[in-house]
């Protein structure tokens, strides 16, 4: 994609974001002036999660950026390639929480590292890492849904996700056996 | 301001200095990174933030809870977990909701259940994923993402 192509559909997503938060507020306006005793109730839990989420959201922001910035793809990309074993996915959850963009930013790289001879559960931690042990999701959770629920479902996911990549190996090297056979049962007929 | 708030401010602003001292010049442009996707998710935040006062101020607990409450079954689960999976909302976004939902009447289980398929499964970047990583591996990631998510709400809901 042209980066004057990608700057025109970030801004048109964000025309269209305002576009609907335009829409919300006329939506709340017509509700609150048919039931106005309920004004009280929204306005209060509005203000409520409005401060919770302003407490947090300029510092997880700040933290983003500077990974960003200072951790470039081509480093996580360096250093996935080489490792396996236990190693390799240690790493691969450990990088793929580093708070660095949304999940489609990590496909290309998963893509890289896969041309490159990685392990496909490797790639399938980091992914999943990537999409739901990042750092900055994990203090969000913390500040709405309190430590416990926080490290439990971090501890269940970490071990749920290692299992899948491992199964998930299992499963494409496997057809890609059946495949090898199918082949070379056409090519002996 | 509560505690982890603090922790959280005072980690970006400790990070902060150790990059201004490493590197002013990639320190600030850290920063302007995080101006621009801060203004980029405030409308969603708005958004978001509006949407849950009307939840809690419209629809009664009982609702709530006879959906996605303790007794709504495997099937409110399994409903919860689809709305996670088809939603496509900043997963930083996905937590204050449901820390509303919770509040109301939903199970631990509805709640881990949601939260987990939204951050895991993306079904409107699925066809981007195919595209990029094969069919096979954006079918099985997603699919067997969608299992997990379930058993970890089901586990979930059993310790807390």
């Amino acid at each position: 994609m042209k980066p004057g192509g990608k700057q025109a559909k970030q801004k048109k997503k964000m025309i269209r974001d305002w576009f609907f938060l335009g829409i919300t507020i006329v939506i709340v306006v017509v509700l609150l002036s048919v039931f106005p005793e309920k004004t009280e109730p929204v306005n209060s839990t509005v203000q409520e999660y409005f401060i919770e989420m302003m407490v947090i959201l300029p510092a997880v922001m700040v933290i983003m950026g500077l990974f960003a910035v200072f951790i470039s793809n081509e480093t996580v990309v360096k250093h996935l390639g080489k490792t396996s074993g236990i190693k390799g996915i240690a790493l691969s959850i450990l990088i793929g929480t580093l708070p660095t963009g949304p999940l489609y930013i990590a496909f290309p790289m998963a893509a890289t590292l896969l041309k490159k001879g990685a392990r496909v559960s490797n790639i399938i931690v980091f992914l999943s890492a990537w999409a739901c042990i990042k750092i900055p999701q994990e203090m969000v959770e913390l500040q709405f849904l309190g430590g416990e629920f926080m490290l439990l479902r971090l501890f269940l996911t970490i071990i749920f996700v290692i299992l899948m990549g491992v199964i998930i190996e299992r499963i494409i090297k496997w057809s890609e056996r059946e495949n090898k056979k199918d082949v070379n049962r056409g090519v002996k007929g | 301001m509560n505690v982890t708030a603090v922790i959280i401010n005072g980690i970006a602003v400790a990070s902060l200095l150790v990059a201004f001292i490493k590197n002013r010049k990639k320190a600030i442009q850290s920063l302007e990174m995080a101006l621009k996707s801060f203004i980029k998710i405030l409308p969603m935040v708005f958004i978001i933030i509006i949407a849950i006062g009307l939840l809690l101020g419209f629809v009664p607990p009982e609702q709530i809870s006879r959906f996605v409450g303790d007794q709504s079954g495997a099937g409110g689960i399994l409903l919860v977990g689809i709305v996670g999976a088809i939603m496509h909302i900043p997963a930083l976004l996905s937590f204050p909701l449901a820390a509303s939902i919770l509040e109301s009447g939903a199970s631990v289980t509805a709640v881990a259940a949601f939260i987990t398929t939204l951050t895991m499964i993306g079904m409107i970047t699925l066809p981007l994923e195919i595209k990029i990583l094969g069919k096979k591996m954006a079918l099985l990631r997603n699919g067997i993402s969608f299992v997990i998510a379930i058993l970890i709400a089901f586990i979930m809901g059993m310790i807390l």
